[in-house]
């Protein structure tokens, strides 16, 4: 596994020591999931969800929100400006 | 009379025929708590305000010789995971350390019509994700039967606090056991339901084609009271429905139990097999059949579950990107900010998980690792329907051990999570079970499941109301 990749495909930083630990925690991880490959089913219809409902869907409406709830979402939020959540430049 | 070891019948009577006042009854929680929130770090969060508040309206009613529900005036603990508007809401995390939570899940929103006294927040799993309470983001709780032992995890709080008499029920949830485990080790009642029967709104997603908000209590009758207060369909989870099943009492006698060979094989230790089997024989003494049958895909479950739920874990915690609400690292680029935030905020299992899930999800391996375990996930469900068309419920231990010490397994994460190898085919296979308590090995409880049809919760609890607890 190139654990630099996957670090930086999933937004998460690494220290040097926690990248060894990993590598070490992986080979034994991966080994207990390889388990998987003594099983064939490429014939076998893959399983995501167990209840049998399929493109359960609403009406497209949106919903303003209140005053009060917007000040709420607004509060969690670490900066703001305007009324606006801030975020750095992207470009 | 000991108000904090009522079930809520009793709690319900005595608060009906004025033996005791729901401010009584919610003071005398209160002050248990702070006895032993200490030794046993059950609870993140007490909300005696809310609960002093919630109480008094109740003994306003009942003053009034109002009518009351059943859950009215009733102190109950909801796992951090679980939104309750108003109130912190950590999901064991530090990268939610101060988070308010802005509403309320659907089922507080239930709860709180009908009158019931939220005293407290529950101590977890980061996330959900272990099976001891030891990656609890702040600090472990402990197993009331004796404090060096890990509790059971992820709920570890809201059965420790059940078994600790520090509240009279209260709500977990189970994504791969995270309700019956720490329910079998802190010897007390917990229902996983079918997925989609209570709604997931406002509950912190983990996994969420596996994740399931369950009741946690000292009776099966508790647990029936509870899970008719929160099931049914939820216009906000659009994966929740409604199942309007009258409950009939079970009759024991012709009731076909199956027993999974698979779930009694090496790795289990010989006296807990003992106790679920005794427990087993009860049944059929009242007149159930036993039969032996076979789920063949059992020993692929443990890893196919770790594919699937770290695979769902990374995408849903790809939302805690310091921008919007929780921990933000400072940092001058949004890329370092990122990478900052989350390698701070999150703990060490939370990370293994998201960088699993992430790799099995990768370009190059998503056929070879996610798109093979959504295969054997159907493997493992269609075990179940075979099953199913011979015997009405299944009966297995919950776990293969008693609790064990806190330290034993937190260095090798594969030894953990084989703690949860009875459990997780349940969830990927979307069915309900229940655990219940079925005695005991040198004072650290042991753990009956009882696995039902898919829908049929109901029926798995009238079963779990039959069995008489003895040593």
């Amino acid at each position: 596994m190139d654990i630099n990749h996957i670090s930086k495909l999933a937004r998460l930083g690494l220290s040097k020591e926690e990248k060894e630990k990993l590598k070490k925690d992986f080979s034994s991880i991966l080994k207990f999931v390889d388990k998987l490959n003594e099983i064939k089913a490429d014939k076998i219809n893959p399983t995501s969800q167990t209840i049998g409902l399929e493109n359960v869907v609403r009406e497209d409406k949106g919903r303003a929100k209140s005053k009060n709830e917007t000040e709420k979402l607004l509060k969690l939020s670490p900066e703001t400006k305007d009324g606006y959540v801030k975020v750095k430049a992207i470009l | 009379m000991n108000l904090n070891k009522l079930t809520i019948k009793q709690a319900h009577q005595g608060l009906k025929k004025k033996d005791f006042s729901a401010i009584e009854l919610t003071e005398s929680f209160l002050d248990r708590i702070k006895k032993q929130n200490n030794s046993i770090h059950a609870y993140l969060t007490i909300t005696e305000e809310l609960a002093l508040s919630q109480a008094r309206i109740i003994d306003k009613k009942i003053a009034n010789n109002e009518e009351i529900n059943i859950l009215s005036g009733i102190p109950l603990a909801v796992k951090d995971l679980i939104m309750v508007e108003g109130i912190k809401t950590t999901a064991g995390s530090k990268i939610l350390e101060n988070y308010i939570a802005p509403y309320d899940a659907t089922i507080i929103k239930k709860l709180r019509k009908l009158g019931v006294v939220i005293i407290g927040k529950t101590n977890l799993d980061e996330f959900g994700m272990g099976g001891s309470g030891e990656n609890s983001g702040y600090t472990p709780t402990k197993n009331p039967h004796d404090l060096e032992r890990v509790p059971g995890g992820s709920s570890s709080g809201s059965a420790a606090a059940v078994a600790d008499d520090q509240c009279v029920y209260s709500l977990g949830t189970d994504t791969g056991g995270s309700v019956r485990l720490p329910s079998s080790f802190c010897g007390v009642f917990g229902l996983k339901p079918t997925y989609g029967r209570v709604s997931r709104y406002g509950l912190i997603a983990f996994a969420s084609s596996l994740d399931q908000i369950g009741p946690i209590a000292k009776t099966a009758e508790d647990v029936e009271i509870i899970f008719n207060a929160i099931k049914g369909k939820d216009e906000l989870d659009s994966t929740s429905f409604n199942e309007n099943k009258e409950i009939e009492d079970v009759n024991i006698k012709g009731l076909k139990i199956g027993v999974p060979k698979e779930y009694f094989v090496e790795g289990i230790n010989p006296q807990v097999e003992e106790k679920v089997k005794k427990a087993i024989s009860q049944y059929e003494k009242k007149g159930a059949n036993l039969i032996e049958v076979n789920l063949p895909h059992t020993e692929f479950a443990l890893p196919c579950y770790y594919i699937i739920m770290s695979a769902e874990a990374s995408s849903n915690l790809a939302r805690y990107d310091g921008v919007k609400y929780g921990f933000s690292a400072k940092e001058n680029d949004i890329l370092k900010s990122y990478l900052k935030t989350r390698e701070q905020g999150f703990g060490d299992e939370v990370r293994r998980r998201i960088i699993l899930g992430t790799y099995v999800l990768s370009s190059g391996y998503y056929d070879a690792y996610y798109l093979k375990a959504q295969k054997v996930r159907t493997l493992i469900k269609q075990d179940f329907d075979k099953v199913f068309e011979k015997v009405d419920v299944l009966m297995a231990p919950t776990s293969p051990t008693t609790a064990f010490k806190l330290g034993e397994k937190i260095d090798d994460p594969v030894s953990m999570y084989l703690s949860d190898i009875y459990t997780v085919s349940v969830n990927l296979a979307g069915m309900p079970a229940i655990s219940i308590p079925c005695g005991d090995i040198d004072k650290l409880p042991v753990g009956l499941q009882i696995i039902g049809k898919q829908f049929d919760d109901e029926k798995i609890i009238k079963i779990a109301q039959d069995y008489n607890y003895e040593k």
